[in-house]
């Protein structure tokens, strides 16, 4: 296999072996990205000088001998929605187009404490809002395994580009589903971590009390390793909590005997793709095969949780977004002539149609009059959703669901109708809403040959939980060694 | 729950610091519409006794007299330093002598 195929921990072994080095590695993804990323087009910005520079840093340490870290020397992309020093951050968004943070996110911190090769900045809907990564202000990023596909969203960038192999692994975030859906659909691994298990310093703001950074790899060994490197309470993030950090790779076990698994009816209903419900059927029955026992829970609020997410993520965003004023950082109209006319003229032009759509849903919700109706109904629906996975969690360790309810569906299909843009997200929202930890890894394709995803999710702060059902998983099957053939002939 | 009209897109949309030409208005007019009906959903729920969650781990939060929300919450009162002006107005539109420039907004007399 070349360089750019394998994962961070087979990396590690030959970086500390000196078979390769962290420099060779990184030609050999740059290399790759010259070859597909004008097809994929998962990039916004590339940072070669600083890969280069961190890669010879990284070789240093290993001829030197030292114990390096797991990561270090690993070519890792970053989704543009987290703050990196010194290198433009545009959320995908025309209003950022040249903002370039003064400091890093508390996960860049971390990453390069371990001594990462940051490879660039990955494309995402606009503000991370979005299921197919259309809503870039910048460019439509491709899926790999059908060029005319979308990758998911709103990490779609961060997802393509691991699946494609112009990355070895990267960070996203997810607000309703945005690390787990494009996974699903790019056939790769991805983890949203417990809300409050990452530091969210650094990460721009879309609906504080849902967002979470998570990574996207190639398998569940080097989920566990990403895990380590960015879990951790942070004193400036007063919403990370303050919990032990077990070591992840600790949970990397191959044996499920003893463990609960509990399937929600309400998540297979008629709208859910018949091959995607065989394939996670067939996935729970292997699990079931190593020993685990499979039973049958009801999370009877699951229907009503996009409604509720698309009421509160909005809210929120409509006062995070209130930042955007033209005034201290960002896009200005040109020649303005009053305060609030330059307000209204630099937010217009510099935000894109779906998020003024989520500003105007989202300040209406708030708006006097209707806040009680709205926006505290909402509140109160995220209780008895949370009180259901509560329950649930009282009788099994991990539910098992399909991660979204379709394949990747074609770029432009669903751009004419916000709605049902917004009813992708059907599977992942709920556990958004209760914070929970969740990840969707690879279980078989569809006829038309493109990837399933499995979402497992745990009680808040199980993490090891779900690590372990699927590392047991992917160590029992072979669908996370099934690879898209980019097809590199088309036109770009 | 209400639906939403041409006046009230106009109405939020200037709590929002945002216009919209005739053609955009309704659009969002009706697209707002469209998503607040499927929003209605929510109101086939009894909620008159249900607490709302603002946030997931509550404790950390809001009960601040208490040992563990001070323990999560509470940091020392340290003064550290701050990035400095340039840094921090390099990302400015219009910088001018170390302030953010914007428009006039006080008459001169």
């Amino acid at each position: 296999m070349s360089l750019h195929e394998l994962t961070a921990h087979a990396l590690h072994e030959k970086l500390k072996a000196r078979e390769i080095s962290a420099q060779e590695l990184t030609e050999a993804v740059y290399e790759r990205i010259a070859e597909v990323e004008p097809h994929v087009k998962g990039y916004l910005t590339l940072t070669k000088d600083i890969a280069l520079e961190q890669a010879s840093r990284a070789d240093a340490g290993f001829q030197n001998g030292d114990e390096m870290p797991p990561l270090a020397g690993i070519p890792i992309a970053i989704k543009d929605v987290i703050c990196t020093k010194g290198v433009r951050t545009t959320c995908g968004s025309k209003i950022l187009e040249n903002f370039v943070p003064p400091y890093n996110a508390t996960v860049m911190t971390k990453l390069h404490e371990q001594g990462i090769v940051m490879v660039g900045k990955t494309n995402m809907d606009e503000f991370a809002m979005g299921s197919s990564t259309e809503n870039s202000a910048y460019q439509i990023t491709h899926n790999p395994w059908d060029l005319k596909a979308i990758p998911g969203g709103s990490s779609g960038g961060s997802a393509a580009v691991v699946a494609a192999n112009t990355a070895i692994c990267s960070l996203g975030s997810d607000t309703g589903g945005s690390i787990r859906q494009p996974a699903a659909l790019c056939g790769v691994v991805g983890m949203k971590p417990t809300y409050g298990r990452v530091s969210r310093y650094g990460l721009v703001a879309f609906a504080s009390s849902l967002d979470q950074i998570g990574p996207f790899t190639k398998d569940v060994t080097d989920c566990a390793l990403l895990l380590n490197a960015i879990c951790g309470s942070d004193a400036m993030d007063a919403t990370s909590v303050d919990v032990p950090v077990p070591d992840f790779t600790q949970a990397l076990i191959n044996d499920v005997e003893g463990l609960k698994i509990g399937v929600p009816k309400e998540y297979f209903t008629p709208a859910l793709d018949t091959e995607i419900a065989d394939s996670v059927y067939a996935a729970i029955a292997v699990l079931e095969g190593l020993g685990a026992t499979v039973e049958e829970v009801s999370l009877p609020h699951t229907e009503y949780a996009i409604a509720t997410y698309y009421i509160i993520a909005p809210a929120e965003a409509s006062a995070n977004l209130a930042r955007y004023d033209g005034v201290r950082y960002g896009y200005r109209t040109e020649n303005p002539e009053a305060l609030i006319s330059m307000y209204k003229k630099t937010r217009s032009e510099g935000f894109g149609e779906e998020v003024k759509r989520r500003i105007m849903l989202g300040t209406f919700a708030l708006s006097a009059g209707y806040q009680d109706a709205y926006y505290k109904k909402a509140q109160k629906v995220r209780t008895l959703i949370k009180s259901d996975f509560d329950a649930a969690f009282e009788k099994v360790d991990v539910i098992a669901t399909p991660t979204s309810p379709t394949p990747a569906f074609k770029i432009g299909e669903r751009t004419a109708d916000p709605l049902q843009m917004y009813l992708s997200d059907v599977m992942t929202t709920p556990a958004s809403h209760a914070g929970l930890p969740g990840i969707s890894l690879p279980c078989g394709l569809v006829k038309s040959g493109l990837p399933i995803g499995l979402q497992l999710l745990g009680a808040p702060f199980a993490e090891e939980n779900v690590l372990r059902v699927a590392y047991t998983f992917e160590q029992n099957t072979e669908h996370h060694r099934q690879k898209p053939q980019i097809q590199t002939n088309g036109d770009v | 729950m209400a639906t939403i009209t041409v006046d009230g897109v106009r109405h939020v949309a200037n709590l929002a610091r945002l216009e919209f030409n005739d053609e955009e208005t309704a659009q969002f007019t009706e697209q707002l519409a469209r998503i607040l009906e499927y929003i209605g959903k929510l109101n086939e729920l009894e909620t008159d006794d249900v607490p709302p969650t603002s946030h997931i781990h509550p404790h950390q939060i809001f009960i601040l007299g208490s040992e563990e929300g001070a323990r999560h919450v509470a940091k020392q009162d340290t003064v550290k330093p701050s990035y400095p002006i340039e840094e921090v107005l390099a990302n400015a539109p219009e910088p001018e002598d170390g302030y953010f420039g914007v428009p006039r907004v006080v008459d001169r007399g």
